[in-house]
């Protein structure tokens, strides 16, 4: 009697490990490797000053923002997510529930300016990021990409890949209200 | 007779060509120590668009712009660990080809030491486990077998 459960328990070991395997393996296949974690979070936003998008001869710094909870978009006219994004934006634009600030990166000025003019600007204004060196201080590599920024200039939240209206309901909102009451 | 003649200038003209596209390459070759040491940094860099290449290998436009931003480091004359700690700090641990051994990544460095291990141990105690069977074998019907055996090389020793 001992011995056939025994048996069984050495029937059932290799078939229970592979199954414990399976489920490693296919948990591992549903996490998608773009999305590699910031080590920017809860560090301050690397400062910049960049010419502003539409009137160059201003320039834009994350240091204007102090005191205020907001976002940073990187976008590019080259960019198909963005287009993508682009409706999501405009509607959180429109709400008024938090400012949002571009950066505009790696886009040739014009083209980036007819962009927003044909589908809507839902930015307070754009920083105009040419060589893209902004972009590498942010650990951009995937535009677009969003960065909730809270009052005292820490990055709290950063999204890789296009905002969907879930992400707007579920992490961005909450969060901003919860560092507006702080 | 003359399209002989054309055909031996454009052939010669061809081969002319040739050493002016060897020149092209110069500039990337113009101080080979510096592009050496971009080469090797950037050799340990992930690529983080095309995650299974290093920046060295990729042309990805980020690749390029970082491959730059390294040998614009190293002409500031930073140390190549200054300049993976700034990598680092902007794309995380996951920039780095070879994944630094601390807490977070014990499971990716001991990981297959462990399993190894386990497997051994298990190799051992199956071994172990066969050992002590073949010997109660013996011990049965080959034991008696045995005993007869014995028993007739007694009897032709009598004879």
């Amino acid at each position: 009697m001992a011995a056939e459960t025994m048996n069984k328990t050495q029937m059932f070991l290799p078939l229970g490990i592979f199954a414990a395997l399976v489920v490693l393996l296919g948990v591992g296949l549903t996490l998608n490797p773009r999305e590699v974690p910031s080590p920017l979070i809860d560090k301050p936003a690397p400062h910049f000053q960049l010419p502003q998008l539409h009137e160059p001869g201003k320039t834009f710094s994350e240091k204007d923002m102090l005191g205020k909870v907001w976002l940073l978009n990187v976008w590019a006219s080259w960019c198909v997510s963005c287009r993508e994004e682009h409706p999501v934006l405009l509607d959180l634009a429109k709400s008024g529930a938090v400012p949002i600030y571009g950066l505009n990166y790696k886009d040739e000025r014009k083209d980036g300016i007819t962009w927003l003019q044909r589908l809507g600007d839902p930015y307070q204004l754009s920083a105009y990021d040419i060589n893209g060196r902004v972009g590498i201080d942010y650990g951009v590599y995937g535009v677009p990409e969003t960065y909730v920024i809270d009052k005292h200039g820490v990055i709290r939240y950063k999204r890789i890949g296009a905002v969907t209206p879930e992400i707007v309901k579920e992490k961005i909102l909450p969060l901003v209200n919860e560092l507006n009451r702080g | 007779m003359n399209s002989i003649v054309v055909k031996a200038l454009a052939l010669v003209f061809l081969m002319l060509c040739n050493p002016a596209f060897g020149k092209e390459a110069a500039p990337a070759a113009e101080d080979p120590a510096l592009e050496q040491r971009v080469t090797a940094i950037s050799g340990e860099l992930r690529c983080l668009v095309c995650q299974n290449q290093t920046i060295a290998d990729s042309n990805a436009p980020l690749a390029i712009d970082l491959k730059n931003q390294v040998r614009e480091k190293i002409k500031q004359g930073q140390s190549d660990s200054q300049i993976i700690d700034y990598m680092v700090a902007r794309y995380g641990d996951f920039v780095l080809y070879r994944p630094p051994f601390k807490v977070t990544t014990l499971v990716l460095w001991l990981g297959p030491l462990l399993l190894l291990a386990a497997g051994l141990f298990a190799l051992f105690r199956r071994l172990a486990r066969r050992r002590t069977v073949v010997e109660t074998e013996l011990s049965g019907a080959e034991h008696e077998r045995a005993a007869k055996l014995l028993a007739a090389d007694n009897e032709t020793d009598k004879r």
